[in-house]
């Protein structure tokens, strides 16, 4: 083993005091970042496998509660949330050519298409409120309303009340994630103002990307899942 | 005080066999542990500190011996998978003469009908020598029906039936326990297993308070409840037939086949659209919620006993 | 020769002494006073789980209920299980020793994560702190299981504070994890390859990738639990359309790698201790290294032993115990293994290694009974009785317990820069071996006679082997006193500790005992092999 010597080098500002070097923070942040988003495949992914389950064993139930949901609003909401990857993707490009304005203009464009989704999954919710379709004590069991048969067994009703709760979970936790995002989101854009990203060092900006577009992702096997697969029964 | 019990008694053919697995894997167990103590305190003295043993040539690889003892052991663990599942599917299928009991869990007891009527709490007389099959649900909770002498559970599960079954080859009184936690009195939920001589268990039946078949009881709801408006023979509607049908193949909506079984049964009184006979319309209406468990076990012995007169030749 | 001589003078204080604050304490990014943070935590938990078990076998050693009430029974077994598996066994290892060791194994400075680290230990108490509420406040009693429909529909117990706790602990699970797998994919050393790697970071590694793979689907089935207790909406409850069968699988696929999560790490202990202990390297390291990686894969796919009564069918029974057998394979690798590594060693009896192999043997008795559950018709008779309790004791008591012990004992010079005194290390270790096989093997004879698990009274005929038990159980809270005695009082009156007491192999072990609070001056350039033993004589430094 050498023998000590004090290092005499010039340390970025940015270099945390436990990394060699740039290079080494940056792989280890992706490499985190990625492996977090592994954990949240996981924990989503067992949410889809439950929904899958139930889904099998009633299909009457859950396309009847899949009617009830705007495909239109949804569609829009896909477009914007996809659009909202491409603006993270130019912010992250902006970060790569070490331009500041850039980068807080697409950040904020990203955080603007955000909080439109959230407002129509807002109105979408409010709506499904008045409809009584928030599950617990206040859901209604009138069949003509959940666009029964009338000829279903009371467990068809139980499980349409099952589609809403996985529905409200399953997205709730998906807004939930994107409003952790638009924090994140609104951290980066300070920290961009002041000039923080460089063409050396965009690390957080590429780590918000990353996460970004997960949770563009989820969305993207929520949307079919919940909303078009039973458009047609 | 030290006459205590090491080992369960064993009141059925198959507990025997259970046991002889046992046994082989307790050698197993015994076999590698003695060679891994042995090993581990000759070498740990041989080799001490200080000692004058020879260390000449130690190798930290051989490849024989470690794939030796990765395929050893796998060949003795396939072994004793094959031994355990061999028995294990004799524990799992019912022979067709089983004599039928049902058995109703819930917090914290055990309500056992015989298919003759008569009812039990927490105990279960049944003759040496016959084949015993429980079909068992429960009101709440998950429970699980647990004779160690007969070296056999089930748990049994609110909303299913699930059946376990087995034949007694030695009179006496075993324990019945609860084995699945099921709350505060979960421990309290025990009872005794009473195997008999035949003519015993004939004078048992005849003794108590006489009680209608569990058959007869069905037959009464049959017409009470109004499902012989549809499925009786001068029915306006029109409505399969139940007489037969019972272990027999039923032809659905869609193509499918099924066996009509007892969870058939059930199924098709609380969720009669899952199912439709091909050929009928989904009329009928669900019972669930205006049925108990109870009565679903007698209108299923009822439409068993429709089954039984009609098959020709059994 | 002594790298440290020269800057003696002005040496740098220990990362103890660095920052003497409540404060400096309480907000560090260094990992190795993370790692002591927590010590002091899960030694906390031990405690209370143990007291749990105290009660339980006061108990046990009647058939009547006779001590307390069966409803305190019921919540006395269920603190016991959720806090020794979530707040003792499942960080024990990787939190304590992992976080301290596993920088200065590879040659790193700290985790990858140093902030990340901190927050892990912070979530672990807000858990804790739920879940202690949960027992202060009337307490669960749903087994650490949480069956339904029994803890979703019919419970009147804090089941959703327990669950909360749980919920939130998992997440310092996951966190820890990951800084693992990132800190050894990115900050070894430069001469730090994968095949130098110490067993120890393999077994980290391995754990890690079971934590953050596995924990969140435990965070969603105990969220649908609490949507089910909270909006009364069936999705486990048969009544209401919902299957309780799902629970048991969603619980199962988490708590079977659980089990795993709390086993590989002893490995890594473990395969520290015997090498330095014989002075010869490892036998097979690659195939060290591949079965752990293996345990971690095969895992994954035999949850459903644990449901092979529970009315799923009897083919998707097969295929679980098939594949049970096949993860039991790569165990008893380790264990021919380290049988081997003795064979023609220098092999010597000092504490860690009385812990070392008190544990091979004891958990090739908890493995091998693993055996007899994996085997269909058996495992009929003996499901949810003692002799699953006894199993899955002697891998975690006499198994994982044990391991954390000698780790802690083989570590303490380098960690607190103190020595414990011997004779009280090898009396403990002796009374522990001792007290546990009194208190567990009784019971695999109980379990096999029909005792069912988590029963308040029983019938008569068990009694004497429940009575043997407890006094086993007695002897075994000694043994676990004893420790917590002679370690703290090593911190005031124990010898002042050498680098090396152990000349041991191993980076830590070229640092000051303790450590600096940066690890190393200069990252090491070039590394040996891994268990370079013997080492060479004159590398052996007494100073």
């Amino acid at each position: 083993m050498s023998i000590a010597e004090p290092r005499v080098e010039h340390h970025p500002a940015q270099l945390a005091h436990h990394f060699e070097d740039l290079g080494q923070q940056h792989e280890s942040a992706n490499l985190g970042m990625w492996t977090f988003l592994a954990t949240e495949v996981m924990f989503f992914g067992g949410l889809f496998g439950a929904f899958c389950i139930y889904r099998f064993t009633d299909p009457v139930a859950f396309a009847a509660g899949s009617h009830h949901l705007s495909v239109l609003w949804g569609t829009i909401n896909t477009f914007v949330l996809l659009t909202s990857s491409l603006t993270m993707a130019l912010a992250i490009h902006a970060g790569q050519t070490g331009e500041p304005k850039k980068q807080v203009r697409y950040l904020l464009l990203t955080m603007l298409m955000a909080t439109i989704f959230l407002g129509v999954k807002a109105s979408e919710y409010y709506e499904d409120y008045e409809k009584h379709l928030i599950p617990g004590p206040s859901f209604t069991t009138d069949l003509k309303e959940l666009g029964l048969p009338t000829d279903v067994p009371e467990h068809t009703v139980q499980h349409t009340q099952m589609f809403f709760v996985f529905y409200f979970f399953m997205t709730g936790l998906h807004a939930f994630h994107m409003v952790i995002g638009l924090g994140v989101m609104a951290w980066m854009v300070l920290l961009a103002r002041k000039g923080r990203f460089t063409r050396d060092y965009y690390t957080p900006l590429e780590c918000t990307g990353l996460y970004w577009h997960f949770v563009d992702l989820v969305w993207v096997f929520l949307f079919p899942l919940l909303y078009l697969i039973d458009l047609h029964k | 005080m030290w006459d205590f019990p090491l080992f369960p008694e064993r009141a059925t053919e198959i507990a025997g066999k259970v046991d002889a697995v046992y046994f082989g894997e307790l050698a197993v167990c015994v076999g590698f542990t003695a060679l891994i103590c042995v090993l581990i305190l000759f070498y740990a003295i041989k080799y001490r500190k200080g000692s004058t043993a020879s260390r000449a040539n130690a190798v930290t690889h051989h490849l024989a011996l470690e794939i030796a003892w990765i395929v050893i052991p796998l060949i003795i663990s396939m072994g004793i998978f094959g031994a355990a599942t061999v028995v294990y599917f004799e524990m799992f299928r019912a022979p067709a003469d089983a004599s039928e009991v049902y058995v109703l869990g819930r917090q914290w007891m055990w309500q056992i009908q015989h298919p003759g009527g008569k009812r039990e709490i927490n105990e279960l007389h049944i003759p040496v020598g016959q084949p015993v099959k429980l079909m068992m649900t429960s009101q709440d909770v998950i429970h699980s029906f647990y004779i160690p002498a007969f070296r056999t559970k089930q748990d049994v599960l609110p909303g299913r039936y699930t059946s376990m079954w087995f034949q007694p080859n030695k009179v006496g009184k075993y324990h019945l326990f609860c084995a699945e936690y099921c709350g505060t009195k979960h421990s309290g939920m025990i009872g005794s297993i009473h195997v008999m001589e035949p003519a015993d268990y004939e004078h048992w039946l005849e003794s108590g308070t006489q009680t209608e078949t569990l058959a007869t009881s069905g037959a009464q709801l049959f017409k009470s409840l109004g499902c012989s408006g549809c499925h009786g023979l001068n029915a306006t509607v029109r409505a399969p037939l139940l007489e037969g049908v019972f272990g027999h193949p039923v032809p659905l909506e869609g193509g499918s086949v099924v066996t009509a079984d007892e969870k058939y049964i059930r199924d098709s009184i609380l969720l009669p659209m899952s199912q439709v006979v091909a050929g009928y319309k989904p009329v009928m209406p669900t019972f669930q919620g205006r049925i108990s468990e109870d009565e679903l076990l007698k209108i299923i012995a009822y439409i068993k006993a429709l089954g039984r007169n009609e098959r020709s030749g059994q | 020769m002594n790298a440290y001589a020269a800057t003696e003078v002005e040496a740098e204080p220990s990362y103890l002494t660095a920052g003497q604050t409540i404060k400096s304490w309480l907000l560090t990014v260094d990992h190795k006073r993370i790692g002591l943070l927590y010590m002091v935590s899960i030694t906390l938990f031990f405690f209370i789980g143990g007291a749990a078990a105290t009660i339980l076998r006061l108990e046990l050693m009647t058939p009547g209920g006779d001590v307390v009430q069966a409803e305190t029974y019921n919540k006395m077994f269920t603190a016991h299980g959720v806090v020794m598996v979530f707040f003792f066994l499942i960080p024990s290892i990787p939190a304590v020793l992992g976080n301290f060791l596993v920088p200065l194994m590879i040659g790193a400075r700290d985790l990858a994560f140093p902030k990340l680290n901190l927050a892990s230990w912070y979530i672990y108490m807000l858990g804790g702190a739920f879940t202690l509420w949960a027992l202060l406040m009337g307490g669960v009693d749903t087994g650490w299981t949480f069956y339904t429909p029994y803890s979703s529909m019919f419970s009147n117990t804090q089941v959703m504070a327990a669950a909360v706790g749980v919920f939130i602990v998992g997440f310092s699970s996951i966190f820890t994890g990951l800084n693992f797998i990132v800190t050894i994919h990115k900050m070894r050393a430069p001469g730090m390859t994968w095949r130098k790697l110490p067993l120890f970071v393999w077994a980290m590694y391995a754990t890690s990738i079971i934590q953050i793979l596995g924990t969140p689907v435990l965070a969603v089935t105990i969220g649908l639990v609490g949507l089910e207790r909270i909006c009364g909406v069936g999705i486990f409850d048969p009544k209401l359309g919902g299957d309780p069968i799902l629970f048991q699988h969603l619980f199962w696929f988490y708590s079977h790698p659980a089990v795993y999560i709390m086993l590989l790490p002893s490995f890594g202990v473990i395969n520290e201790i015997v090498p330095c202990f014989s002075r010869r390297p490892v036998f097979g390291y690659n195939a060290m290294a591949t079965a752990m990686m293996g345990i971690a894969v095969l895992g994954f796919v035999v949850w459903g032993h644990h449901m092979l009564v529970s009315g799923q069918s009897m083919y998707a029974g097969m295929v679980f115990s098939v594949l049970s057998y096949l993860v039991a394979i790569p165990s008893g690798v380790k264990v021919f293994n380290w049988t081997a590594t003795l064979y023609k060693g220098s092999v010597s009896g000092d504490t860690p290694m009385l812990y070392a192999l008190g544990f091979i043997g004891l958990f090739t008795i908890g493995g091998l009974t693993g055996l007899v559950l994996a085997s269909l018709s058996v495992d009929v008779h003996v499901h949810d009785t003692y002799f699953v309790v006894a199993h899955f004791h002697y891998i975690m008591v006499g198994g994982a317990v044990m391991a954390y012990l000698g780790g802690i004992h083989f570590w303490w010079p380098k960690i607190t820069g103190r020595m414990y005194p011997e004779i009280w290390g090898k009396l403990a270790a002796l009374t522990i071996f001792i007290g546990f096989n009194l208190t567990f093997f009784p019971q695999f004879v109980l379990g096999y006679l029909g005792m069912p698990r988590r029963y308040y009274e029983y019938p008569p005929e068990f009694q004497v082997l429940n009575v043997m038990s407890t006094a086993g159980a007695s002897i075994l809270a000694v043994g676990y006193l004893l420790p917590l005695g002679y370690l703290l009082l090593s911190l005031w009156y124990g010898p002042v500790a050498s680098r090396n007491p152990w000349n041991a192999a191993g980076l830590e072990w070229e640092l000051p005992s303790p450590p600096t609070t940066h690890n190393f001056d200069e990252i090491p350039a070039a590394v040996e092999r891994p268990y370079d033993y013997p080492l060479r004589e004159h590398d052996r430094v007494d100073s």
